[in-house]
């Protein structure tokens, strides 16, 4: 077979590959057919993987065997970490994502050097450019989620403007390689000003604010592929960035609107400003129960609401929400879990954290299905949340979280808050949910506090 | 402006479409599988940098390829086994009693 007759049927191969990738997404839309879906892409990445490798243009195969051992060495152990390390995990991927692009437009550079033309310098050098950033972006955001940076935000005064000023800087660099090519040594000054900016970007963002960083990482990644397609002239590659840039779009919307929060606020990484308002408040007085109590109210109540935070993920309490929540169903108690949108580190962090402990999927419910539900609710278990289930956000104006969606948590006829103790959240605002009279604040650590009750209601249910 | 680039922004602007449609589909349940999954097929990229790699044309391009199908080919593997892993989590009540 010539050369031409290969290209062809490799051409074939990533047309399906194309196919099975819309697929995978497709069949993503339900827990029923999602495993389909992770089967239809790894079909697409098998075949694409082997067709590749039958390329005529392939003259040494060792570097790429021992690259790919070691790929598989590095992705198996990332695949195999718990669930709860599943944030940090995703932004290093995210990192490889964007170190790959860019190492492949920073090797097409100097292959081409001779030869490029205007047009494809400008095209490496966007690409080159958004890949950098993501990767050292990407790294932040995982030291960060990994706690080995700390999380809370970095600023200082003027920070936007240095910070754009840095990008410009790495822009300016890319358009005089466009006008002057001949002078190579600016390309890696433009790579380096561009890590430089991946590191001002996220340095600033706090923790609570990672489910939009996290998507937005994830679309650049994806974009930075697509970039790299136009570069190679690759359809398939563009057609993948587009599909994971878009997604990563599309979530860092969901995720905005989430916080209300505007999309160029997301964009200008002017995250952040919110929280420096902390505001000193008066100790008002609040009621508060012990685990005995609140079993008792949990086992009287006929329809209860468990909304879950990041204090759940970070107290480890998914296991002991899950025993409560058998126990009461089988008591005989209505319990769904109401999902926020932001709750937790990035989009769906919850929903898989309870998936893992074993929650039926049918029981976590979305904000907007849920809302409607709290007023005929008997008792509402706030569990590690926060600024979600804060009133201001509806009833203040000036508050700092004005406008933001929450969950109704305060149309519950009783509302307990399990808590470590009176401080505010990320926000830094205080909660006027906490003083209200039908709530109870049960302080203490999450999951010492739920096998407290879920130990009560045992006693119970065996003494009945 | 190259006849390339034409046919490429007519496939990246159908395809960021599809995407979005496709996205918007995807229950929130899934979101956090949405994301590794998208980025297994990301990691497609790998092909790129198998050809770099083995063109073996400067020293240079071929250890920058393979840094590259190094790291592409983890996210290859580690997404679609986390994301496996996770979607397997995710169990109805009703299977749940059967």
């Amino acid at each position: 077979m010539n050369a031409a007759a290969i290209q062809q049927y490799l051409d074939f191969a990533y047309i399906i590959a194309v196919v099975l990738f819309m697929l995978a997404l497709k069949w993503l839309s339900s827990p029923v057919s999602a495993r389909r879906g992770v089967l239809a892409g790894e079909i697409a990445a098998g075949l694409a993987v082997v067709a590749t490798l039958n390329n005529p243009e392939l003259v040494a195969y060792k570097w790429i065997v021992i690259a790919l051992i070691i790929g598989a060495g590095i992705g198996i152990p990332l695949g195999m970490v718990k669930i709860t390390a599943v944030p940090q995990r995703t932004a290093l991927s995210h990192a490889f994502g964007a170190l790959s692009a860019a190492m492949i437009g920073i090797a097409e550079y100097y292959v081409g050097l001779s030869h490029l033309s205007r047009f494809e310098m400008g095209e490496i050098g966007m690409e080159v450019i958004i890949g950098s950033l993501t990767f050292t972006g990407s790294l932040i955001a995982a030291g960060k989620l990994q706690e080995l940076l700390p999380q809370r935000p970095i600023v200082y005064k003027g920070q936007n403007i240095v910070s754009l000023s840095v990008l410009g800087a790495s822009v300016v660099l890319a358009v005089a390689l466009v006008v002057h090519p001949e002078h190579t040594a600016l390309f890696p000054i433009m790579v380096i000003v561009a890590l430089v900016f991946g590191v001002m970007l996220v340095t600033p963002i706090g923790g609570a604010d990672m489910p939009t960083v996290i998507s937005l990482l994830n679309s650049y990644a994806g974009f930075s592929a697509a970039l790299l397609g136009f570069v190679l002239n690759s359809k398939v590659l563009i057609v993948a960035g587009a599909l994971d840039g878009s997604s990563g779009f599309v979530l860092s919307v969901i995720m905005c609107r989430a916080m209300n929060r505007s999309f160029s606020n997301v964009l200008f990484g002017a995250f952040g400003t919110v929280q420096t308002s902390v505001k000193q408040s008066t100790a008002r007085p609040v009621r508060s129960a012990s685990a005995e109590e609140a079993a008792e109210i949990l086992d009287a109540a006929r329809k209860v609401i468990i909304v879950p935070g990041y204090g759940m993920a970070v107290a480890q309490a998914q296991h002991k929400l899950r025993e409560l929540h058998d126990i009461l169903t089988k008591r005989g108690v209505e319990v769904s879990f109401a999902i926020h949108p932001v709750a937790g580190r990035m989009p769906g962090h919850m929903n898989v954290l309870l998936a893992e402990a074993d929650v039926p999927y049918d029981r976590l419910v979305e904000m907007d299905d849920i809302n409607p539900e709290f007023p005929r609710t008997d008792v509402a278990l706030v569990i590690g949340a926060n600024d979600v289930v804060n009133p201001a956000a509806r009833f203040e104006k000036n508050s700092p979280i004005a406008g933001m969606p929450i969950l109704n948590v305060f149309e519950a006829q009783t509302v307990m808050v399990i808590k470590r103790s009176m401080n505010p959240g990320f926000a830094g605002i205080d909660n006027d949910l906490y003083y209200l009279d039908k709530t109870l604040m049960l302080f203490g650590d999450a999951k010492s506090f739920v096998s407290g009750i879920v130990k009560e209601l045992n006693a119970v249910a065996a003494g009945s | 402006m190259p006849a390339d680039f034409i046919s490429n922004l007519y496939v990246f602007i159908l395809a960021g479409f599809v995407g979005f449609e496709l996205i918007k589909r995807v229950s929130p349940l899934l979101h956090t599988p949405l994301m590794s999954l998208t980025n297994a097929l990301d990691a497609i990229v790998v092909v790129a940098a198998i050809i770099i790699t083995g063109r073996h044309e400067t020293a240079l391009s071929t250890t920058l390829g393979a840094i590259a199908v190094a790291a592409s080919f983890s996210n290859m593997v580690g997404g679609f086994f986390i994301t496996d892993r996770m979607i397997r989590m995710f169990k109805s009540g009703k299977a749940k009693k059967s």
